[in-house]
């Protein structure tokens, strides 16, 4: 038996966030605050200055109304994202399996892709009320329109060499889809959920500077009306932050499922 | 024609419609014996994935018959073993559960799953990386992986597609060694196709030619060199004479049709 030798080449795992990586982001964070202060010392314009919005921010978490906010926003967030993922990776399956199914849904999908989903709440509060419900279907909307295109889109692309490959070893179409189709298209949606949780959290926010009694858009909407630049600043940041740690999850999620792939 | 493991009978495919459509193959008649190997070699679209796909099941034949063990093919099986030129490797799958696929497939319990798989792993010489992702192999380790996943269902039939035809010239002559040495073993049939004319006819009991538009048969080359071939044989004046032999068959014959 002729064996070929090989060099057993273990190369270290890329990784997106090297310590280096993460001082440079630290230093620049750190320089973007500094401007900020040194605008408002000189007086060059009437932006709160980084301590007044810090001050505002203790204020806030320690009489609980901060969290309070967040956590409504997060719960609107939350459920109609998972409603809306749920739904769609099923319903993404269905359209890359069966032609028929792309046929009569791709239509209405391509339909309410092209509308921004905030467009939708002036006939969502008029047909389901001013309660929890029309903020959720927006988001639902929003995250389930990312999700199922992207499952769709991924059932698709599968390399036909993988499902030969599968059918020539023995595999029928139950064991294709189960352990051929659904591995090939986790990472596309993987990114589908990463783009939906970030369109969800946009639309949230924005729901609720349109219309709620709760939640960090609301604090906005409120603080716009008393000229309270620093609460205003205290939601951006919450805003920003909450978003950056949802990100990072999916993320994370995402190199921990699809390890296996090869990135470039 | 009892002995004959593979067998086209006026296996015409033409893809698209019956009068429009390309005409990839037409009118194949030939006969494979039960453990032999034959290479089919040709120029590119002259229908050499059409004829093994249509082995394997993976594409029916648009007229005409294609029997294995004198039975029309009707769709793949796990008693033709297909490679691919891409490797085709799950990248999801450790190269050990890439092997294992088809067993588990098959039923086969876990342990004995596992024991089979590292038997064939280790026949390829990648005992070592049986618990690594493809993507850590490189070109040459794939396709022994790739070969090994055939392997282990035990087909009676390999039907490999340009295996080698990525990976550098070294990497190829050891891998056609050793692809010899697992046939010397145990006999299957093989049906393998190549671009490259030593390939050819280093690895055959015989060269299938074949000639383009329509895809069709050209002429078939005997090698008659003795086994178990080696550097003495690669290198000897009968393998020369063969050699160009079935060089002339394929570009003479593409000369005078341009
Ligand atoms: N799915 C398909 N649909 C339409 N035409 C096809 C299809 N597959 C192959 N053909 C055509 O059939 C002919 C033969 O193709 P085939 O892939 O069998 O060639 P080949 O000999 O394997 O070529 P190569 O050496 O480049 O791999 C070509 O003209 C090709 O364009
Ligand atoms: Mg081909």
């Amino acid at each position: 038996m002729t064996v070929t030798n090989d060099v057993n080449v273990t190369t270290a795992p890329r990784r997106r966030w090297s310590p280096n990586n993460f001082t440079w982001a630290a230093l620049s964070f750190a320089g973007g605050i500094g401007l900020w202060w040194l605008a408002t010392v000189g007086g060059l314009s009437e932006l709160p200055s980084p301590w007044a919005v810090l001050t505002r921010m203790i204020e806030l978490a320690l009489d609980g109304q901060l969290w309070e906010d967040t956590f409504a926003s997060l719960r609107r967030v939350m459920i109609g994202f998972v409603l809306g993922s749920v739904i769609a990776v099923p319903t993404g399956f269905l359209m890359g399996w069966y032609r028929v199914a792309r046929a009569v849904i791709d239509p209405w999908v391509q339909f309410f892709r092209v509308i921004p989903p905030l467009a939708i709440i002036p006939l969502a509060i008029v047909t389901m009320g001013i309660d929890e419900t029309p903020k959720i279907f927006v988001i639902f909307l929003a995250a389930f329109l990312s999700a199922v295109v992207s499952t769709y889109q991924g059932v698709v692309s599968v390399d036909k060499t993988y499902i030969n490959a599968a059918r020539v070893l023995g595999a029928n179409d139950r064991v294709i889809f189960t352990q051929v189709i659904i591995p090939a298209s986790t990472p596309f949606i993987l990114v589908g959920f990463r783009i939906g949780l970030g369109s969800a959290w946009a639309t949230v926010v924005a729901a609720e500077l349109i219309a709620a009694q709760s939640g960090l858009g609301f604090r906005m909407q409120q603080a716009q009306l008393y000229y309270d630049l620093p609460t205003i600043f205290v939601s951006l940041v919450a805003i920003g932050i909450l978003g950056l740690i949802m990100d990072r999850i999916v993320v994370w999620a995402e190199e921990w499922l699809t390890h296996w792939q090869e990135r470039v | 024609m009892t002995t004959s493991k593979i067998s086209f009978r006026n296996a015409t495919k033409v893809f698209g419609a019956p009068d429009s459509g390309v005409t990839a193959l037409k009118n194949l008649n030939l006969d494979i014996r039960d453990g032999e190997i034959v290479t089919v070699v040709g120029p590119s679209g002259c229908g050499k994935s059409t004829a093994m796909n249509m082995v394997a099941g993976l594409l029916d034949v648009t007229s005409g018959e294609v029997l294995v063990d004198g039975k029309p093919v009707l769709g793949p099986g796990p008693d033709r073993g297909v490679i691919f030129q891409q490797y085709a490797l799950f990248p999801w799958l450790t190269v050990r559960q890439n092997v294992e696929f088809g067993l588990k497939l098959q039923g086969m319990d876990r342990a004995k799953r596992k024991e089979r798989a590292l038997h064939y792993l280790g026949l390829v010489g990648l005992a070592s990386f049986s618990e690594a992702y493809p993507k850590t192999l490189s070109g040459g380790m794939k396709q022994r992986c790739a070969i090994a996943r055939a392997y282990a269902v035990n087909p009676s039939v390999l039907l490999m597609d340009e295996p080698f035809g990525a990976l550098d010239a070294l990497t190829r002559v050891k891998l056609q060694d050793q692809l010899l040495d697992t046939w010397s073993k145990d006999k299957r049939t093989v049906m393998f196709i190549t671009h490259d004319v030593d390939e050819a006819v280093y690895i055959a009991h015989r060269v299938i030619v074949l000639a383009a538009r329509p895809g069709r048969l050209q002429e078939i080359v005997e090698v008659d060199l003795p086994f178990p071939r080696n550097d003495d044989v690669r290198l000897s004046p009968e393998f020369t004479e063969i050699r160009n032999r079935v060089w002339r068959a394929v570009y003479h014959r593409d000369a005078q049709a341009a």
